[in-house]
């Protein structure tokens, strides 16, 4: 890794793996990051956990913090919800934790 | 049919400061939203959260935002259309425009400024193949009227306080039966709301199904069976008349889409010299729009929304001078 820097790995909805680099230092979340590489996540309500539309799949065996409730009800929302893998990306913070990430884009309802 | 100088679509937050600056040009306006109350997003999605970046106001509620902005524009007296959304638009040969909604009122105004944020707020729906062929035949995203559902055997879907107080409600002598269907086992609604169904559910006096989802619909010309996927056991077949899905309400840009106007990645292009659009007379402000530098913030739409008034007034009164005046030295004038 190198100084504020992880690298994770993005598969979009036709299957494409995307390696993305993602700063630590930006107070960023992986909705963002997304974003912030045009691909296709909306991130409607900003990143406030209140719309589900950066619902994703967490493919790697990366440990990472425990969903809030809030995340947990915005699940209850979404559809295609995979109870060990869905998350929403607006609450994965970019930390070095996070170094290899690998998630798959959740199917638009 | 009712006439206006400015026809704003969106009664978000830029949609309501447009009334003021509107207001103090003696411009009149009237606003169409889908939602019930004003407020847009602010008071749909987020009512509680704080906003920091107001000026003057080192923290505010969405909200409170909403309400103080209310208040600004009293004087200015605006007319509200809500719950409905602006489905048609046409140009009459005077130049003005004639907006319709999806119940049929007809709105005139020679300036339509389309304020609408991420759009117009919809039913999320449940991606069930055959959803659609048993919408309003069985299926509701929106309970109207209780009593529609007397005597009924009601399935709903959802675990936030609408799924969750309905299937009270439905359940106390309303329907036949009732069975509420949701993901996990904890919900996230009112513990009151909760318990009040725990309850229930206990008694018999309704069907508590967690840890499951509806995952198939059967029927012929109306709905009469829901397939569930229950985490152990399998799949489960329930009869009923009806299937309520409650899982909020997710933005879509809908009919102004098809406009004539120009849309890059879901929003209107402007001009950011006065926010119009490629559509004379039609101009987009805040999260609606897009231009080089665009940023998606209220602070924007109510620059925007400043600049905007003054072409549609330079528009309405070709002929007449206009002048920048300042609250401080003439107050606000009312009408």
């Amino acid at each position: 890794m190198e100084d504020n820097i992880i690298k994770v790995t993005v598969i979009d909805r036709e299957g494409v793996s995307h390696e993305l680099e993602a700063p630590t230092d930006m107070n960023m979340n992986m909705m963002e990051v997304c974003k912030s590489y045009e691909l296709p996540v909306e991130g409607t309500c900003g990143g406030m956990a209140m719309c589900a539309s950066c619902h994703m799949y967490v493919e790697s065996d990366t440990i990472l913090p425990e969903k809030s409730d809030d995340e947990e009800d915005m699940l209850d929302e979404a559809f295609f919800v995979d109870d060990e893998k869905s998350r929403l990306g607006c609450q994965l913070h970019i930390t070095s934790d996070l170094d290899n990430l690998i998630v798959k884009l959740a199917p638009v309802g | 049919m009712i006439e206006t100088d400015i026809l704003i679509i969106g009664a978000g937050p830029t949609g309501l400061f447009t009334v003021f600056e509107a207001g103090l040009l003696k411009l009149k306006c009237h606003l169409i939203d889908s939602l019930p109350q004003a407020g847009g997003q602010c008071s749909e999605i987020y009512p509680k959260k704080p906003i920091y970046d107001i000026p003057a106001y080192p923290e505010i509620l969405a909200g409170d935002l909403t309400d103080r902005l209310m208040e600004q524009i009293k004087p200015f007296n605006p007319g509200f259309t809500l719950g409905e959304s602006a489905v048609d638009i046409d140009k009459q040969e005077d130049g003005s425009f004639i907006v319709t909604t999806n119940r049929g009122t007809k709105h005139k105004a020679p300036i339509v400024a389309i304020a609408g944020g991420l759009g117009v707020f919809e039913p999320r729906k449940p991606p069930i193949e055959n959803l659609s062929n048993f919408e309003d035949k069985g299926i509701e995203y929106i309970i109207k009227d209780p009593e529609f559902y007397r005597g009924k055997d009601v399935v709903i879907s959802g675990g936030g306080d609408s799924a969750l107080d309905w299937a009270y409600f439905l359940a106390n002598g309303v329907a036949k039966s009732v069975a509420l269907v949701h993901r996990r086992n904890s919900f996230r609604g009112h513990l009151d709301s909760v318990q009040k169904v725990m309850d229930m559910a206990e008694n018999g006096q309704l069907n508590l199904i967690t840890e499951a989802e509806v995952i198939g619909l059967n029927g012929s010309d109306s709905l009469n069976e829901v397939v569930i996927k229950h985490k152990t056991q399998g799949e489960i077949k329930l009869p009923t008349d009806h299937w309520i899905p409650l899982f909020g309400l997710s933005p879509k840009l809908g009919p102004i889409a098809e406009w004539g106007l120009n849309i890059s990645k879901n929003s209107i292009e402007v001009d950011t010299f006065d926010y119009s659009t490629n559509r004379e007379g039609i101009y987009a402000i805040g999260d609606v729009n897009t231009y080089p530098g665009k940023l998606k913030l209220i602070l924007c739409g109510f620059h925007e929304a400043t600049l905007m008034v003054q072409s549609a007034f330079a528009r309405i009164h070709p002929d007449k001078k206009n002048v920048l005046k300042y609250t401080t030295v003439n107050g606000v004038n009312g009408f």
